[in-house]
Protein backbone atom coordinates (compact mmCIF):
# COMPACT_ATOMS: atom_id res chain seq x y z
CA UNK A 1 0.00 0.00 0.00
CA UNK A 2 2.68 1.99 1.20
CA UNK A 3 4.92 0.98 -2.10
CA UNK A 4 2.26 1.86 -4.39
CA UNK A 5 1.86 5.51 -2.75
CA UNK A 6 5.16 6.04 -3.20
CA UNK A 7 5.03 4.93 -6.73
CA UNK A 8 2.64 7.39 -7.73
CA UNK A 9 3.39 10.85 -5.22
CA UNK A 10 7.09 9.94 -5.23
CA UNK A 11 7.87 11.61 -9.13
CA UNK A 12 5.64 14.34 -8.41
CA UNK A 13 7.43 15.40 -5.34
CA UNK A 14 10.84 14.80 -6.90
CA UNK A 15 10.12 17.27 -9.95
CA UNK A 16 8.21 19.85 -6.63
CA UNK A 17 11.35 19.68 -4.95
CA UNK A 18 13.72 20.58 -8.28
CA UNK A 19 11.65 23.43 -8.78
CA UNK A 20 11.92 25.03 -6.20
CA UNK A 21 15.66 24.33 -5.74
CA UNK A 22 16.28 25.73 -9.39
CA UNK A 23 13.86 28.54 -8.25
CA UNK A 24 15.87 29.44 -5.13
CA UNK A 25 19.11 29.44 -7.02
CA UNK A 26 17.60 31.76 -9.75
CA UNK A 27 16.24 34.33 -7.16
CA UNK A 28 19.72 34.33 -5.50
CA UNK A 29 21.14 35.09 -8.85
CA UNK A 30 19.22 37.53 -10.49
CA UNK A 31 18.49 39.69 -7.45
CA UNK A 32 22.71 39.83 -6.23
CA UNK A 33 22.96 42.77 -8.41
CA UNK A 34 20.58 44.57 -6.29
CA UNK A 35 21.78 43.64 -2.95
CA UNK A 36 25.44 44.43 -3.70
CA UNK A 37 24.02 47.83 -5.47
CA UNK A 38 22.28 48.46 -1.87
CA UNK A 39 25.23 47.64 0.00
CA UNK A 40 27.88 49.85 -2.21
CA UNK A 41 25.74 52.63 -1.93
CA UNK A 42 25.16 52.38 1.65
CA UNK A 43 29.15 52.05 1.84
CA UNK A 44 28.81 48.05 3.43
CA UNK A 45 30.90 45.22 2.74
CA UNK A 46 28.23 42.30 2.75
CA UNK A 47 29.37 38.47 3.24
CA UNK A 48 27.97 35.92 0.60
CA UNK A 49 25.92 34.90 3.30
CA UNK A 50 24.73 37.90 4.03
CA UNK A 51 23.88 38.46 0.47
CA UNK A 52 21.83 35.38 -0.30
CA UNK A 53 20.16 36.37 2.59
CA UNK A 54 19.32 39.61 1.26
CA UNK A 55 18.22 38.71 -2.44
CA UNK A 56 15.26 36.86 -0.48
CA UNK A 57 14.18 39.44 1.27
CA UNK A 58 13.96 42.14 -0.90
CA UNK A 59 10.73 44.17 -1.59
CA UNK A 60 10.74 44.34 -4.71
CA UNK A 61 12.93 41.54 -6.35
CA UNK A 62 13.81 40.74 -9.99
CA UNK A 63 12.22 37.63 -9.05
CA UNK A 64 10.56 36.94 -5.66
CA UNK A 65 11.46 33.78 -3.59
CA UNK A 66 9.20 31.01 -3.16
CA UNK A 67 8.66 32.08 0.90
CA UNK A 68 7.75 35.36 -0.36
CA UNK A 69 5.44 34.25 -2.61
CA UNK A 70 3.71 32.00 -0.27
CA UNK A 71 3.54 34.83 2.42
CA UNK A 72 2.01 37.19 0.20
CA UNK A 73 -0.99 34.80 -1.16
CA UNK A 74 -0.95 33.78 2.48
CA UNK A 75 -1.39 37.29 3.36
CA UNK A 76 -3.98 38.27 0.53
CA UNK A 77 -6.54 35.15 0.85
CA UNK A 78 -6.56 33.83 4.68
CA UNK A 79 -5.80 37.12 6.35
CA UNK A 80 -7.44 39.51 4.34
CA UNK A 81 -11.69 39.52 4.21
CA UNK A 82 -13.00 38.19 0.82
CA UNK A 83 -14.71 41.41 -0.18
CA UNK A 84 -11.32 43.19 0.51
CA UNK A 85 -9.73 44.44 -3.02
CA UNK A 86 -6.64 43.20 -1.87
CA UNK A 87 -8.37 39.98 -1.50
CA UNK A 88 -7.14 37.51 -3.94
CA UNK A 89 -9.60 35.19 -3.07
CA UNK A 90 -12.03 38.11 -4.79
CA UNK A 91 -9.49 38.41 -7.55
CA UNK A 92 -9.60 35.07 -8.02
CA UNK A 93 -13.45 34.70 -8.11
CA UNK A 94 -13.67 37.92 -10.38
CA UNK A 95 -11.83 36.17 -12.97
CA UNK A 96 -13.32 32.65 -12.37
CA UNK A 97 -17.28 34.01 -12.82
CA UNK A 98 -15.96 35.34 -16.68
CA UNK A 99 -14.36 32.33 -17.28
CA UNK A 100 -17.17 30.05 -16.54
CA UNK A 101 -19.24 32.04 -18.33
CA UNK A 102 -16.79 32.39 -21.41
CA UNK A 103 -16.46 28.36 -21.70
CA UNK A 104 -20.43 27.53 -21.15
CA UNK A 105 -20.54 30.57 -24.08
CA UNK A 106 -17.98 28.69 -25.88
CA UNK A 107 -18.56 24.93 -25.32
CA UNK A 108 -22.08 25.53 -26.61
CA UNK A 109 -21.16 27.39 -29.67
CA UNK A 110 -18.13 24.77 -30.12
CA UNK A 111 -20.41 22.21 -30.01
CA UNK A 112 -23.41 23.78 -32.31
CA UNK A 113 -20.61 24.73 -34.86
CA UNK A 114 -19.73 21.22 -35.17
CA UNK A 115 -22.56 19.91 -35.32
CA UNK A 116 -23.50 21.96 -38.31
CA UNK A 117 -19.85 21.24 -39.86
CA UNK A 118 -21.00 17.47 -39.84
CA UNK A 119 -24.45 17.77 -40.90
CA UNK A 120 -24.04 20.18 -43.29
CA UNK A 121 -21.94 19.98 -46.13
CA UNK A 122 -21.97 23.87 -47.28
CA UNK A 123 -20.94 24.71 -43.54
CA UNK A 124 -18.53 22.08 -43.77
CA UNK A 125 -16.80 23.17 -47.00
CA UNK A 126 -17.54 27.20 -45.35
CA UNK A 127 -17.41 27.35 -41.52
CA UNK A 128 -13.87 25.19 -40.85
CA UNK A 129 -11.49 27.62 -42.73
CA UNK A 130 -13.07 30.69 -40.46
CA UNK A 131 -12.85 28.50 -37.53
CA UNK A 132 -9.20 28.54 -37.95
CA UNK A 133 -8.54 31.95 -38.77
CA UNK A 134 -10.14 33.55 -35.96
CA UNK A 135 -6.78 31.58 -33.82
CA UNK A 136 -4.34 32.82 -35.78
CA UNK A 137 -5.56 36.73 -34.64
CA UNK A 138 -3.63 37.39 -31.61
CA UNK A 139 -5.95 37.26 -28.77
CA UNK A 140 -4.37 40.03 -27.28
CA UNK A 141 -4.85 42.44 -30.51
CA UNK A 142 -8.67 41.81 -30.97
CA UNK A 143 -9.60 42.40 -26.94
CA UNK A 144 -9.55 45.52 -26.50
CA UNK A 145 -11.63 45.64 -29.92
CA UNK A 146 -13.91 43.38 -28.27
CA UNK A 147 -14.05 45.43 -24.55
CA UNK A 148 -14.58 49.05 -26.75
CA UNK A 149 -16.83 47.72 -29.37
CA UNK A 150 -19.24 45.79 -26.65
CA UNK A 151 -19.47 49.07 -24.31
CA UNK A 152 -20.54 51.00 -27.64
CA UNK A 153 -23.37 49.24 -27.46
CA UNK A 154 -24.08 49.46 -24.06
CA UNK A 155 -22.86 45.82 -23.00
CA UNK A 156 -19.52 46.21 -20.16
CA UNK A 157 -18.94 43.94 -17.07
CA UNK A 158 -18.77 40.32 -16.67
CA UNK A 159 -19.96 40.07 -20.73
CA UNK A 160 -16.90 41.59 -22.83
CA UNK A 161 -14.70 39.86 -20.80
CA UNK A 162 -16.20 36.40 -21.43
CA UNK A 163 -16.39 37.22 -24.88
CA UNK A 164 -12.99 36.96 -25.20
CA UNK A 165 -12.84 33.49 -23.07
CA UNK A 166 -15.35 32.00 -25.47
CA UNK A 167 -13.29 33.29 -28.44
CA UNK A 168 -10.55 31.33 -27.18
CA UNK A 169 -11.98 28.35 -25.68
CA UNK A 170 -14.51 27.68 -28.78
CA UNK A 171 -11.77 26.20 -30.89
CA UNK A 172 -10.57 23.11 -29.31
CA UNK A 173 -14.10 22.42 -29.25
CA UNK A 174 -14.97 22.74 -32.85
CA UNK A 175 -12.09 20.46 -33.42
CA UNK A 176 -12.22 17.85 -31.06
CA UNK A 177 -16.29 17.30 -31.96
CA UNK A 178 -16.09 17.23 -35.25
CA UNK A 179 -13.50 14.49 -35.28
CA UNK A 180 -15.88 12.75 -31.88
CA UNK A 181 -18.44 13.21 -34.04
CA UNK A 182 -17.03 11.78 -37.15
CA UNK A 183 -15.28 8.75 -34.87
CA UNK A 184 -18.33 6.59 -35.74
CA UNK A 185 -16.88 3.93 -38.73
CA UNK A 186 -18.60 3.08 -42.16
CA UNK A 187 -19.77 -0.13 -40.66
CA UNK A 188 -21.63 1.52 -37.84
CA UNK A 189 -23.55 3.94 -40.26
CA UNK A 190 -24.25 1.25 -42.35
CA UNK A 191 -25.67 -0.47 -39.36
CA UNK A 192 -27.63 1.97 -38.71
CA UNK A 193 -28.83 2.34 -42.11
CA UNK A 194 -30.04 -1.19 -41.74
CA UNK A 195 -32.45 -0.25 -38.85
CA UNK A 196 -33.92 2.65 -41.28
CA UNK A 197 -33.26 4.86 -38.78
CA UNK A 198 -33.39 8.81 -38.58
CA UNK A 199 -31.23 11.63 -38.40
CA UNK A 200 -31.57 12.52 -35.34
CA UNK A 201 -31.40 8.72 -33.95
CA UNK A 202 -28.07 8.56 -35.78
CA UNK A 203 -27.05 11.64 -33.57
CA UNK A 204 -28.33 11.32 -30.53
CA UNK A 205 -27.89 6.98 -30.61
CA UNK A 206 -24.41 6.56 -32.12
CA UNK A 207 -22.67 9.62 -33.22
CA UNK A 208 -22.64 11.93 -29.45
CA UNK A 209 -22.11 8.89 -27.34
CA UNK A 210 -19.17 8.38 -29.51
CA UNK A 211 -17.94 11.70 -29.29
CA UNK A 212 -17.98 11.45 -25.50
CA UNK A 213 -14.15 11.14 -25.08
CA UNK A 214 -13.34 13.78 -27.90
CA UNK A 215 -15.67 15.74 -25.92
CA UNK A 216 -13.90 15.93 -22.38
CA UNK A 217 -10.16 16.13 -24.07
CA UNK A 218 -11.37 19.39 -25.60
CA UNK A 219 -13.31 20.71 -22.66
CA UNK A 220 -10.10 20.38 -20.74
CA UNK A 221 -7.91 22.82 -23.16
CA UNK A 222 -10.84 24.76 -23.36
CA UNK A 223 -11.07 25.53 -20.10
CA UNK A 224 -7.02 26.13 -19.59
CA UNK A 225 -7.63 28.82 -22.34
CA UNK A 226 -10.86 30.80 -20.76
CA UNK A 227 -9.18 31.09 -18.23
CA UNK A 228 -6.38 32.57 -20.23
CA UNK A 229 -8.84 34.35 -22.01
CA UNK A 230 -10.22 35.95 -18.92
CA UNK A 231 -7.14 37.18 -17.81
CA UNK A 232 -6.29 39.18 -20.62
CA UNK A 233 -10.17 40.67 -21.18
CA UNK A 234 -9.15 42.58 -17.68
CA UNK A 235 -6.13 43.96 -18.47
CA UNK A 236 -7.66 46.66 -21.53
CA UNK A 237 -10.24 47.44 -18.79
CA UNK A 238 -8.04 49.88 -16.58
CA UNK A 239 -7.21 46.98 -14.06
CA UNK A 240 -10.49 47.18 -12.13
CA UNK A 241 -10.70 44.21 -10.63
CA UNK A 242 -9.51 39.76 -11.57
CA UNK A 243 -6.17 38.20 -11.40
CA UNK A 244 -6.03 39.94 -14.99
CA UNK A 245 -5.92 43.18 -13.38
CA UNK A 246 -3.38 42.51 -10.31
CA UNK A 247 -1.01 41.23 -12.89
CA UNK A 248 -1.06 44.54 -14.82
CA UNK A 249 -1.27 46.48 -11.64
CA UNK A 250 1.48 44.58 -10.57
CA UNK A 251 3.71 45.55 -13.26
CA UNK A 252 2.98 49.45 -13.29
CA UNK A 253 4.72 49.76 -9.99
CA UNK A 254 7.06 46.64 -9.69
CA UNK A 255 5.30 44.75 -7.35
CA UNK A 256 6.66 41.41 -8.54
CA UNK A 257 5.26 39.61 -5.65
CA UNK A 258 2.43 40.74 -6.38
CA UNK A 259 2.36 39.78 -9.87
CA UNK A 260 3.84 36.24 -9.26
CA UNK A 261 1.12 35.65 -6.72
CA UNK A 262 -1.44 36.28 -9.07
CA UNK A 263 0.07 34.07 -11.30
CA UNK A 264 0.40 31.02 -8.87
CA UNK A 265 -3.33 31.73 -7.99
CA UNK A 266 -4.08 31.60 -11.94
CA UNK A 267 -1.99 28.70 -12.45
CA UNK A 268 -4.42 26.82 -9.29
CA UNK A 269 -6.88 27.94 -10.62
CA UNK A 270 -6.62 26.38 -14.01
CA UNK A 271 -5.20 23.03 -12.22
CA UNK A 272 -8.71 22.53 -10.26
CA UNK A 273 -10.93 24.08 -12.92
CA UNK A 274 -9.24 21.20 -15.51
CA UNK A 275 -9.15 18.58 -12.26
CA UNK A 276 -12.87 18.67 -11.94
CA UNK A 277 -13.27 18.52 -15.89
CA UNK A 278 -11.03 15.13 -15.28
CA UNK A 279 -12.75 13.91 -12.56
CA UNK A 280 -16.34 14.77 -14.41
CA UNK A 281 -15.05 12.35 -17.43
CA UNK A 282 -13.61 9.75 -15.80
CA UNK A 283 -17.01 9.31 -14.19
CA UNK A 284 -19.08 9.47 -17.69
CA UNK A 285 -16.96 7.20 -19.20
CA UNK A 286 -17.11 4.74 -16.81
CA UNK A 287 -20.75 5.10 -16.07
CA UNK A 288 -20.49 4.76 -19.91
CA UNK A 289 -18.35 1.31 -19.95
CA UNK A 290 -15.89 2.79 -22.35
CA UNK A 291 -12.97 2.96 -19.45
CA UNK A 292 -12.13 -0.80 -18.29
CA UNK B 1 -33.15 -29.10 -23.48
CA UNK B 2 -36.82 -28.05 -23.58
CA UNK B 3 -37.16 -25.20 -25.53
CA UNK B 4 -40.30 -24.09 -26.57
CA UNK B 5 -39.97 -23.60 -30.35
CA UNK B 6 -40.56 -20.09 -31.60
CA UNK B 7 -41.64 -20.92 -34.94
CA UNK B 8 -41.74 -19.17 -38.22
CA UNK B 9 -42.10 -15.59 -37.38
CA UNK B 10 -44.74 -14.77 -40.25
CA UNK B 11 -46.83 -12.51 -37.82
CA UNK B 12 -43.82 -10.92 -36.88
CA UNK B 13 -42.62 -9.47 -40.12
CA UNK B 14 -42.47 -6.11 -40.46
CA UNK B 15 -43.32 -6.32 -44.52
CA UNK B 16 -46.98 -5.58 -45.39
CA UNK B 17 -45.97 -7.31 -48.49
CA UNK B 18 -47.67 -10.82 -49.36
CA UNK B 19 -45.72 -14.08 -49.43
CA UNK B 20 -46.62 -16.47 -51.51
CA UNK B 21 -44.20 -19.74 -50.39
CA UNK B 22 -43.94 -20.28 -54.07
CA UNK B 23 -42.19 -16.92 -55.00
CA UNK B 24 -38.98 -16.69 -54.05
CA UNK B 25 -37.64 -13.92 -51.29
CA UNK B 26 -34.84 -12.87 -53.17
CA UNK B 27 -34.78 -12.16 -56.43
CA UNK B 28 -32.26 -10.91 -59.10
CA UNK B 29 -32.47 -10.13 -62.16
CA UNK B 30 -29.72 -9.06 -64.87
CA UNK B 31 -28.00 -7.44 -61.56
CA UNK B 32 -25.05 -5.50 -62.24
CA UNK B 33 -22.70 -2.74 -60.43
CA UNK B 34 -20.22 -0.87 -61.63
CA UNK B 35 -18.09 0.94 -59.22
CA UNK B 36 -16.45 4.35 -61.23
CA UNK B 37 -12.65 4.73 -59.21
CA UNK B 38 -10.04 6.58 -60.04
CA UNK B 39 -8.33 3.63 -61.78
CA UNK B 40 -11.35 3.71 -63.90
CA UNK B 41 -14.33 1.59 -63.53
CA UNK B 42 -14.63 -1.61 -61.64
CA UNK B 43 -17.04 -4.08 -62.24
CA UNK B 44 -18.33 -5.84 -58.83
CA UNK B 45 -21.15 -7.49 -60.07
CA UNK B 46 -21.83 -8.29 -63.71
CA UNK B 47 -25.15 -10.16 -64.61
CA UNK B 48 -26.03 -12.33 -61.74
CA UNK B 49 -29.27 -14.03 -61.59
CA UNK B 50 -30.52 -15.73 -58.37
CA UNK B 51 -33.54 -16.34 -56.37
CA UNK B 52 -33.73 -17.52 -52.79
CA UNK B 53 -36.50 -19.49 -51.46
CA UNK B 54 -38.58 -19.25 -47.75
CA UNK B 55 -36.04 -20.85 -45.29
CA UNK B 56 -33.20 -21.06 -47.87
CA UNK B 57 -29.53 -21.02 -46.29
CA UNK B 58 -27.68 -19.36 -48.91
CA UNK B 59 -23.77 -19.14 -48.75
CA UNK B 60 -21.86 -17.15 -50.91
CA UNK B 61 -18.18 -18.43 -51.59
CA UNK B 62 -15.30 -17.11 -54.04
CA UNK B 63 -12.23 -15.41 -53.52
CA UNK B 64 -11.88 -11.46 -52.63
CA UNK B 65 -13.25 -9.01 -55.26
CA UNK B 66 -15.91 -11.66 -56.13
CA UNK B 67 -18.75 -9.11 -55.47
CA UNK B 68 -19.95 -11.78 -52.58
CA UNK B 69 -20.07 -8.93 -50.08
CA UNK B 70 -21.36 -6.07 -52.47
CA UNK B 71 -24.28 -8.65 -53.67
CA UNK B 72 -25.39 -8.98 -49.88
CA UNK B 73 -25.11 -5.38 -49.62
CA UNK B 74 -27.42 -5.31 -52.69
CA UNK B 75 -29.88 -7.15 -50.69
CA UNK B 76 -30.08 -4.95 -48.18
CA UNK B 77 -30.21 -1.48 -49.78
CA UNK B 78 -27.05 -0.76 -48.64
CA UNK B 79 -25.53 -0.32 -52.34
CA UNK B 80 -27.89 0.48 -55.50
CA UNK B 81 -27.31 -1.46 -58.35
CA UNK B 82 -26.38 0.29 -61.26
CA UNK B 83 -28.51 -2.51 -64.05
CA UNK B 84 -30.23 -4.91 -63.78
CA UNK B 85 -33.37 -5.31 -60.95
CA UNK B 86 -33.84 -7.21 -56.92
CA UNK B 87 -36.48 -7.60 -55.07
CA UNK B 88 -36.87 -8.56 -51.35
CA UNK B 89 -39.92 -9.88 -49.97
CA UNK B 90 -41.93 -9.05 -53.60
CA UNK B 91 -40.90 -5.10 -52.99
CA UNK B 92 -37.65 -3.38 -53.90
CA UNK B 93 -34.55 -3.62 -51.69
CA UNK B 94 -35.21 -0.02 -50.29
CA UNK B 95 -38.61 -0.39 -49.77
CA UNK B 96 -37.82 -3.91 -47.86
CA UNK B 97 -35.06 -1.67 -45.54
CA UNK B 98 -37.66 0.48 -44.28
CA UNK B 99 -40.03 -2.21 -43.87
CA UNK B 100 -36.98 -3.30 -41.62
CA UNK B 101 -37.14 -7.05 -43.62
CA UNK B 102 -33.52 -8.12 -42.70
CA UNK B 103 -30.76 -8.41 -40.04
CA UNK B 104 -27.66 -7.82 -40.99
CA UNK B 105 -24.80 -9.33 -39.15
CA UNK B 106 -21.59 -7.54 -40.29
CA UNK B 107 -17.63 -9.21 -39.87
CA UNK B 108 -17.26 -7.16 -36.58
CA UNK B 109 -19.70 -7.69 -33.84
CA UNK B 110 -19.85 -3.39 -33.47
CA UNK B 111 -21.54 -3.60 -30.01
CA UNK B 112 -21.60 0.06 -28.95
CA UNK B 113 -19.04 -0.23 -26.18
CA UNK B 114 -21.23 2.25 -23.66
CA UNK B 115 -23.80 -0.21 -23.88
CA UNK B 116 -24.80 -3.35 -22.07
CA UNK B 117 -25.16 -6.09 -23.88
CA UNK B 118 -28.79 -6.19 -23.30
CA UNK B 119 -28.74 -2.22 -23.83
CA UNK B 120 -27.18 -3.39 -27.60
CA UNK B 121 -29.89 -5.93 -28.27
CA UNK B 122 -32.46 -3.10 -27.20
CA UNK B 123 -30.89 -0.70 -29.66
CA UNK B 124 -32.50 -1.37 -33.04
CA UNK B 125 -36.26 -1.88 -31.11
CA UNK B 126 -36.27 1.68 -29.45
CA UNK B 127 -35.00 2.86 -33.12
CA UNK B 128 -37.94 0.88 -34.16
CA UNK B 129 -40.46 2.21 -31.06
CA UNK B 130 -41.15 -0.83 -29.60
CA UNK B 131 -42.62 -0.77 -26.40
CA UNK B 132 -40.09 -1.07 -23.56
CA UNK B 133 -42.17 -4.94 -22.40
CA UNK B 134 -41.33 -5.99 -25.57
CA UNK B 135 -38.24 -5.23 -25.64
CA UNK B 136 -37.50 -6.71 -22.38
CA UNK B 137 -39.62 -9.86 -23.92
CA UNK B 138 -37.32 -9.62 -27.14
CA UNK B 139 -34.24 -9.39 -25.36
CA UNK B 140 -34.56 -12.46 -23.35
CA UNK B 141 -36.05 -14.57 -25.88
CA UNK B 142 -33.04 -13.96 -28.10
CA UNK B 143 -30.25 -14.07 -25.75
CA UNK B 144 -31.31 -17.52 -25.17
CA UNK B 145 -31.65 -18.16 -28.86
CA UNK B 146 -27.83 -17.31 -29.16
CA UNK B 147 -27.26 -18.94 -25.30
CA UNK B 148 -25.79 -15.72 -24.01
CA UNK B 149 -28.81 -15.83 -20.97
CA UNK B 150 -27.35 -14.32 -17.80
CA UNK B 151 -25.29 -11.64 -20.03
CA UNK B 152 -27.71 -8.62 -20.81
CA UNK B 153 -26.17 -6.77 -17.80
CA UNK B 154 -22.78 -7.32 -18.84
CA UNK B 155 -20.64 -4.39 -21.30
CA UNK B 156 -18.99 -5.69 -24.35
CA UNK B 157 -15.25 -5.79 -23.33
CA UNK B 158 -16.85 -8.04 -20.64
CA UNK B 159 -17.03 -10.74 -23.74
CA UNK B 160 -14.49 -13.20 -25.93
CA UNK B 161 -14.40 -12.37 -29.56
CA UNK B 162 -17.25 -15.57 -30.10
CA UNK B 163 -19.70 -14.13 -27.18
CA UNK B 164 -19.35 -10.59 -28.68
CA UNK B 165 -20.61 -11.84 -32.40
CA UNK B 166 -22.83 -14.25 -30.99
CA UNK B 167 -24.56 -10.74 -29.10
CA UNK B 168 -24.74 -9.28 -32.54
CA UNK B 169 -26.46 -12.36 -34.34
CA UNK B 170 -29.27 -12.01 -31.03
CA UNK B 171 -29.11 -8.04 -31.95
CA UNK B 172 -30.28 -8.59 -35.98
CA UNK B 173 -32.63 -11.30 -34.35
CA UNK B 174 -34.62 -8.99 -31.72
CA UNK B 175 -36.90 -7.40 -34.49
CA UNK B 176 -38.24 -10.55 -35.62
CA UNK B 177 -37.07 -10.05 -39.69
CA UNK B 178 -37.36 -13.04 -41.82
CA UNK B 179 -34.12 -12.81 -43.09
CA UNK B 180 -30.76 -12.89 -41.81
CA UNK B 181 -27.89 -11.15 -44.11
CA UNK B 182 -24.73 -12.29 -42.60
CA UNK B 183 -21.34 -11.04 -44.14
CA UNK B 184 -18.27 -13.20 -43.01
CA UNK B 185 -20.01 -12.80 -39.34
CA UNK B 186 -17.17 -15.32 -38.58
CA UNK B 187 -14.18 -14.19 -40.05
CA UNK B 188 -12.05 -12.80 -37.54
CA UNK B 189 -13.05 -15.80 -35.10
CA UNK B 190 -10.17 -18.89 -34.43
CA UNK B 191 -11.47 -22.05 -35.93
CA UNK B 192 -12.62 -23.80 -32.81
CA UNK B 193 -15.12 -20.88 -31.94
CA UNK B 194 -15.86 -20.97 -35.60
CA UNK B 195 -17.33 -24.76 -35.46
CA UNK B 196 -19.38 -23.97 -32.25
CA UNK B 197 -20.46 -21.09 -33.70
CA UNK B 198 -22.03 -22.53 -36.78
CA UNK B 199 -23.30 -25.74 -34.92
CA UNK B 200 -25.47 -23.15 -32.63
CA UNK B 201 -26.29 -21.17 -36.31
CA UNK B 202 -27.57 -23.95 -37.51
CA UNK B 203 -30.00 -24.82 -34.41
CA UNK B 204 -31.02 -20.93 -34.18
CA UNK B 205 -31.91 -21.47 -38.11
CA UNK B 206 -34.23 -24.83 -37.37
CA UNK B 207 -35.81 -23.04 -34.91
CA UNK B 208 -36.21 -19.62 -36.61
CA UNK B 209 -36.87 -21.26 -39.88
CA UNK B 210 -34.82 -18.27 -41.08
CA UNK B 211 -33.81 -17.36 -44.92
CA UNK B 212 -30.46 -16.61 -44.58
CA UNK B 213 -27.87 -14.81 -46.58
CA UNK B 214 -24.18 -15.78 -45.44
CA UNK B 215 -21.02 -14.66 -47.05
CA UNK B 216 -17.95 -16.57 -46.17
CA UNK B 217 -14.11 -17.55 -47.74
CA UNK B 218 -14.28 -21.00 -46.15
CA UNK B 219 -15.50 -23.91 -48.42
CA UNK B 220 -16.20 -26.13 -45.09
CA UNK B 221 -18.20 -23.59 -43.26
CA UNK B 222 -20.09 -22.69 -46.64
CA UNK B 223 -20.73 -26.74 -47.27
CA UNK B 224 -21.39 -27.51 -43.77
CA UNK B 225 -24.23 -24.65 -43.06
CA UNK B 226 -26.17 -24.61 -46.46
CA UNK B 227 -29.14 -25.48 -48.63
CA UNK B 228 -27.36 -23.62 -51.48
CA UNK B 229 -23.77 -22.76 -52.28
CA UNK B 230 -23.33 -19.96 -54.69
CA UNK B 231 -19.89 -19.94 -56.37
CA UNK B 232 -18.79 -16.81 -57.37
CA UNK B 233 -15.32 -15.44 -59.58
CA UNK B 234 -14.12 -12.10 -59.89
CA UNK B 235 -13.46 -9.34 -62.58
CA UNK B 236 -15.89 -9.09 -63.41
CA UNK B 237 -17.89 -10.31 -60.04
CA UNK B 238 -20.04 -13.10 -61.27
CA UNK B 239 -21.63 -16.45 -59.85
CA UNK B 240 -19.97 -19.61 -61.75
CA UNK B 241 -21.69 -22.00 -59.94
CA UNK B 242 -25.01 -22.73 -57.72
CA UNK B 243 -25.09 -26.03 -55.52
CA UNK B 244 -28.26 -27.24 -54.10
CA UNK B 245 -26.73 -29.40 -51.19
CA UNK B 246 -28.05 -32.83 -50.91
CA UNK B 247 -27.08 -33.18 -47.10
CA UNK B 248 -29.87 -33.64 -44.65
CA UNK B 249 -30.88 -30.70 -42.73
CA UNK B 250 -29.89 -32.50 -39.47
CA UNK B 251 -25.64 -31.82 -39.42
CA UNK B 252 -23.79 -33.32 -36.51
CA UNK B 253 -20.37 -31.78 -36.85
CA UNK B 254 -18.78 -35.01 -38.10
CA UNK B 255 -21.47 -34.53 -41.11
CA UNK B 256 -17.98 -33.11 -42.53
CA UNK B 257 -16.49 -36.47 -42.69
CA UNK B 258 -18.94 -38.08 -44.85
CA UNK B 259 -18.29 -39.07 -48.61
CA UNK B 260 -21.38 -36.28 -49.29
CA UNK B 261 -19.48 -33.78 -47.55
CA UNK B 262 -16.51 -33.90 -49.85
CA UNK B 263 -18.02 -34.59 -52.39
CA UNK B 264 -19.66 -31.11 -52.25
CA UNK B 265 -17.17 -29.82 -51.18
CA UNK B 266 -14.97 -30.96 -54.19
CA UNK B 267 -17.48 -29.19 -56.34
CA UNK B 268 -17.20 -25.96 -55.06
CA UNK B 269 -13.37 -26.22 -55.10
CA UNK B 270 -13.49 -27.09 -58.98
CA UNK B 271 -16.01 -24.27 -59.39
CA UNK B 272 -13.69 -21.78 -57.40
CA UNK B 273 -10.80 -23.22 -59.37
CA UNK B 274 -12.69 -22.53 -62.73
CA UNK B 275 -13.40 -18.90 -62.02
CA UNK B 276 -9.64 -18.43 -61.09
CA UNK B 277 -8.35 -19.83 -64.81
CA UNK B 278 -10.06 -17.51 -66.85
CA UNK B 279 -8.19 -14.95 -64.78
CA UNK B 280 -4.83 -15.89 -65.19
Amino acid sequence: MMGKFWYKIGPIIVVVIAIFVLWYAAAVGLNTAWAKDKAKRAGVELTTSEIIKDTMSQKKPKLPAPHQVGAEIWKTTVEKKVTSKRSLIYHSSVTLSSTLLGFVMGTSLGIALAVGIVYNRTMDMSVMPWVIASQTIPILAIAPMIIVVLNAVGISGLLPKAVISMYLSFFPVVVGMVKGLRSPDHMQLDQMKTWSASGSQQFWKLRLPSSMPYLFTSLKIAMAAALVGAIIGELPTGAVAGLGARLLAGSYYGQTIQIWSALIMAAALAASLVGIIGMIQAVVLKRMGMVQ
Amino acid sequence: MAQCQSGPSQPHSASGANILTTDPVISAKNLSLTFQTNDGPVHALKDVNLDINKGDFVSFIGPSGCGKTTFLRVMADLEKPTEGEITVNGVSAEEARKARAYGYVFQHAGLYPWRTIGGNIRLPLEIMGTSKSEQDAAVKEVLELVHLDGFEKKFPWQLSGGMQQRASIARALAFHADILLMDEPFGALDEIVRDHLNEQLLELWARTNKTIGFVTHSIPEAVYLSTKIVVMSPRPGRITDVIESTLPKERPLDIRDSPEFIEIAHRVRDGLRAGHEDDV
